[in-house]
């Protein structure tokens, strides 16, 4: 993202900056990786700015639960019990619904 | 992997409920349970919305799940149905129209004109080792996905936060791969310049960077 002498650097900046994602996901075709990187090689703003995004998809990642949800009410426990029942039945028309599918 | 096992616990899981096996309804509900709760959290912002948004999904779960021929892919078909409920919850509230994220409002300005031109953008270096500041990003990257767009909000969410595959995130959404790879690109570009300006923020007025 420096615009030092070759006019077209900055065109190739663009066209990166587009493909990083798919880049960091190892989803590009070779050849186009192998380009991406010849690129990072001479550029210290794109590498920059990879890390960048690299460490935005590891919070993104690493996002931990800010809260947890309460516990099932008794009510929608049992009607998710009988739903649980009726789909085993059918699946398996023959089977004994298990211990733990009765209510 | 940590992330692979999960999943491989998952599959498992999934295996035992199907067929019938003491204990496995327990284990879903409450895995399950607590992950469609976290996910609509993140759509919704309010406990209320999400506790209910993760209680549909599960009788939506159960009334099909005689529908579930492949264990192996639990993961995708519960959150094709969680991602439905948080549309229906939408609906309900507030009315989103879709918007479009344009890449070079995403891109990074150019300071200066002509000659060496360079990019503004903030200092990261510190992250991801200082604890601290890693909490306060991570409250800035859970109010950047709640702002994002619903269409690259539930890519992000089924790629990064839920690890599905291209593949998988493109099936729940009823996309092909590359749209799927366009749009999850565009969500972290969003995420990162809101993290970026944040960074900015706190650095010029001695905050936490």
């Amino acid at each position: 993202m420096t615009e030092p002498d070759a006019h077209n650097h900055v065109g190739d900046c663009r066209r990166i900056f587009a493909l990083l994602s798919e880049y960091l996901d190892a989803e590009l075709p070779a050849e186009t990786c192998e380009q991406i990187a010849a690129h990072l090689k001479d550029c210290p703003p794109c590498v920059e700015f990879l890390e960048s995004l690299k460490k935005t998809i590891e919070l993104c990642r690493e996002l931990e639960g800010e809260e947890r949800p309460g516990p099932l009410g008794e009510a929608a426990r049992r009607e998710l019990q009988a739903l649980y029942r009726k789909a085993l039945a059918a699946r398996r028309p023959a089977a004994e619904p298990s211990p733990d599918a009765e209510s | 992997m940590i992330a692979s096992d999960a999943r491989q616990q998952e599959i498992e899981l999934a295996r035992r409920l199907i067929a019938g096996e003491p204990g496995a309804f327990d284990r879903f509900v409450e895995r399950f349970g607590s992950k469609v709760f976290q996910y609509s959290l993140l759509v919704c912002g309010q406990r209320e919305d999400a506790e209910e948004v993760a209680q549909d999904t599960l009788f939506k779960v159960f009334e099909k799940l005689d529908q579930l021929r492949e264990p192996e892919r639990i993961r995708p078909w519960v959150f094709r149905i969680a991602r439905n409920a948080c549309l229906m919850k939408r609906r309900k509230s507030v009315f989103a129209p879709a918007q479009e994220l344009s890449l070079d409002e995403l891109m990074p300005q150019a300071a200066g004109n002509g000659g060496a031109r360079r990019i503004e953008i903030a200092d990261w270096s510190a992250l991801p080792e200082d604890r601290a500041l890693k909490a306060e990003l991570q409250r800035v990257v859970r109010e950047a996905i709640r702002e994002l767009p619903e269409i690259y909000q539930s890519v992000l969410l089924l790629r990064d936060i839920e690890g599905l595959s291209t593949a998988e995130a493109a099936e729940v959404l009823g996309v092909n791969e590359e749209v799927v790879k366009t749009r999850l690109h565009r969500a972290r570009l969003a995420v990162r310049r809101k993290l970026d300006w944040y960074l900015q923020s706190a650095r010029a007025g001695g905050g936490p960077a």
